[in-house]
């Protein structure tokens, strides 16, 4: 039981940094704004969830892991509310977003 | 052991999303920059707090992740309106 | 005056898990802080269906685990994105309209989309949202209307 735990800790939080990893590449490396907020909504949604989870795994049932849940709960309503705000003054400041084409309003029109 | 790995991925996450705010062209990629170091400070207090065996930690985790989401909106208010006074609605429709 | 209890209760709750000092004069003070916050708040005026939903129930749970499974999906996604940039990124804008009715119901419909990585709210105006893709794979979800109607569900029983 205890070694189910921790291999189960070892999986979470490896698989969190590595998403973590991944993120700050994602910073670095996709083109434009708009684009580098999905990164940084990554380490908000699954990166969190993974390493607080595993960490809980080695509390127990405790009051810690209540904190933990909470954070999670926390960033899980903060994260979205930060990205929208940042996406949303950036664009009424007039910054463009790099478009592809693919699927521009004018080209294809959403399915209501 | 595992703790250490996961703090060092952390603070290279960290390192990277640094050098995005030292790059960054425009201001909101600084402040997008800001935002992601705050969450992974949230983390990074989180696994901090079970490396030395002291999981009192996380209530600054908690409030961290607060304190990061307010900071950064009213970083924004003022980028947006140039004030922190006032409502945060739109000044020319508010339908 | 039903939302005033269940934030009262709410609060005690969350107190009683954060503190973890349980003699009868922290719990006393405890017990007055969350009667005072409950108090204020009320005397403000600010509990209301929007601060306070209590009217979504449990299946606002259910709706939570659904997400939870899409979050899980679209982070793979836009990981794969990210190693693979020139295979898969193809940034995208466009509108979707957001078919509930009362303004929580559209929130829970922008902030879901904003949750999910590979779609971001940029707007919402009315009952137009303009959302930002990252892939092909991320556009057609919201563009499906399957987080839509699932909103409109979990939204369309309580009223």
């Amino acid at each position: 039981m205890e070694l189910a735990l921790d291999i189960g800790t070892w999986v979470l939080l490896l698989a969190g940094s590595l998403l973590l990893l991944i993120t700050g590449f994602g910073l670095i490396r996709l083109p434009d704004l708009y684009t580098r907020i999905h990164a940084g909504g990554m380490a908000d949604t699954l990166a969190t969830f993974l390493i607080f989870v595993g960490l809980s795994l080695q509390s127990g049932f405790s009051l810690v892991t209540v904190k933990l849940l909470l954070v999670i709960a926390f960033v899980f309503f903060t994260g979205p509310t930060a990205s929208y705000a940042l996406a949303q003054a950036s664009f009424v400041a007039g910054l463009k977003p790099k478009l592809d084409g693919l699927s521009e309003s004018e080209d294809k029109d959403e399915t209501d | 052991m595992i703790y250490a790995i996961t703090a060092i991925a952390i603070l290279v996450s960290i390192a990277l999303a640094l050098v995005r705010a030292i790059l960054g062209p425009t201001s909101y990629d600084r402040i997008l920059s800001a935002n992601a170091i705050g969450t992974k400070t949230v983390l990074l207090i989180g696994v901090m707090g079970f490396l030395s065996g002291r999981p009192d930690f996380l209530d600054l985790a908690l409030v961290y992740s607060l304190v990061n989401f307010i900071g950064t909106l009213a970083v924004l208010k003022y980028f947006k309106f140039g004030t922190l006074r006032g409502t945060l609605s739109k000044p020319a429709d508010n339908a | 005056m039903l939302r005033t209890v269940s934030l009262f209760l709410v609060l005690m709750a969350v107190w009683l898990l954060l503190s973890g000092h349980y003699t009868p004069l922290i719990t006393g003070f405890g017990i007055a802080s969350c009667l005072l916050s409950a108090l204020i708040a009320y005397r403000m005026d600010v509990i209301d269906h929007e601060s306070h939903p209590l009217q979504l129930g449990p299946r606002i749970f259910l709706y939570w685990g659904w997400l939870f499974i899409e979050i899980f999906k679209a982070n793979l996604d836009v990981a794969k994105c990210i190693l693979f940039p020139s295979k898969n990124l193809r940034p995208s804008m466009f509108m979707v309209t957001a078919s509930q009715k009362s303004d929580l119901g559209k929130v829970i419909y922008a902030n879901s989309i904003t949750l999910t990585p590979g779609t971001v709210t940029v707007d919402l105006d009315g009952d137009q949202v303009m959302v930002h893709a990252l892939t092909e794979i991320s556009a057609q979800g919201v563009m499906s209307g399957d987080m839509d109607r699932r909103v409109t569900k979990v939204m369309e029983a309580t009223s």
